[in-house]
């Protein structure tokens, strides 16, 4: 990683206000006036946190032109969390590899009962 | 979309890790038993390969799975089967080479039909003691950036005065 982004990184977390927020988008994407809402905090106050995170590259907005969700990114956070978020992010692909898997079986298993009806 | 992976603490000493697929039991179950299924999706990490998979599927058997990155390193993880009852439940002792499990854990794994043909996967890690199960949870956000920010003192201190960019 850059240092200029690694900086970017260290200074959005060194914030308990930010480091919640990701907390929170951790669990799903949510818009601004969603993550406003536990902080007690102004929907403008949210946006400079969410701004100082979109620079570090940890945040992002999805492409959904009413709510324009905010989603976490991975890859800045990687170096920067915890053994469970990596084990949880590893059991995430497998299963993701796995799902595309049992797509195949379930085919196989169709067209060989397709078969032994005929 | 099935759902992501849901990682909780339970009780003193268990991790659980549930997880919903679009296929029936009989398939899930098959997918975490025979080598060749196996060795096709439980690869880990990016760059890594599941490189040796041998199961010996009846109670007391043993299973054995290697890992490795195109950069060299290897990772493996042994275990034994306690309990086998085909497709609803599998019951294991497991041991990482590395140990980061602070000793070994017993592993059950139910495959339970949720309907539509569906399957919710539920592992439990139980561990050797709440200290290993809590140190597998240093997970919370405060403890993750507290370890990252040690990392970085690391790195920082090897680097010459005058040289930090």
């Amino acid at each position: 990683m850059e240092s200029d982004q690694l900086d970017a990184v260290f200074t959005a977390l060194a914030d308990p206000t930010r480091r919640a927020i990701l907390a929170r988008l951790a669990e799903g994407e949510a818009s601004v006036a969603e993550l406003a809402m536990p902080f007690k905090m102004s929907q403008p106050a949210i946006s400079k946190h969410l701004k100082m995170l979109e620079r570090a590259g940890l945040v992002s907005t999805a492409v959904d032109a009413q709510r324009r969700p905010r989603r976490i990114e991975g890859a800045p956070l990687a170096g920067a969390v915890g053994w469970l978020e990596q084990y949880r992010e590893v059991w995430e692909r497998n299963y993701e590899r796995l799902d595309a898997l049992l797509d195949e079986m379930k085919a196989v298993e169709a067209k060989a009962r397709k078969g032994s009806r005929q | 979309m099935t759902g992501k992976v849901s990682i909780t603490a339970s009780g003193e000493r268990e991790l659980v890790i549930t997880r919903l697929f679009e296929a029936p039991p009989h398939l899930v179950f098959e997918a975490h038993t025979v080598p060749a299924l196996m060795k096709r999706w439980f690869t880990g990490p990016e760059g890594w390969t599941l490189a040796t998979c041998e199961i010996d599927l009846r109670p007391g058997g043993t299973y054995r799975h290697e890992w490795a990155h195109e950069d060299g390193r290897k990772m493996g993880m042994s275990g034994t089967f306690q309990e086998i009852d085909p497709p609803h439940r599998l019951v294991a002792t497991e041991l990482f080479d590395e140990d980061w499990t602070g000793g070994g854990t017993v592993n059950t794994q139910t495959f339970e039909p949720v309907g539509d043909g569906r399957t919710r996967l539920t592992t439990t890690v139980l561990c050797t003691s709440a200290e290993a199960r809590d140190s597998m949870l240093q997970s919370n956000m405060e403890a993750g950036i507290a370890a990252s920010y040690a990392r970085l003192d690391a790195v920082l201190a090897d680097v010459p005065i005058g040289k930090v960019a």
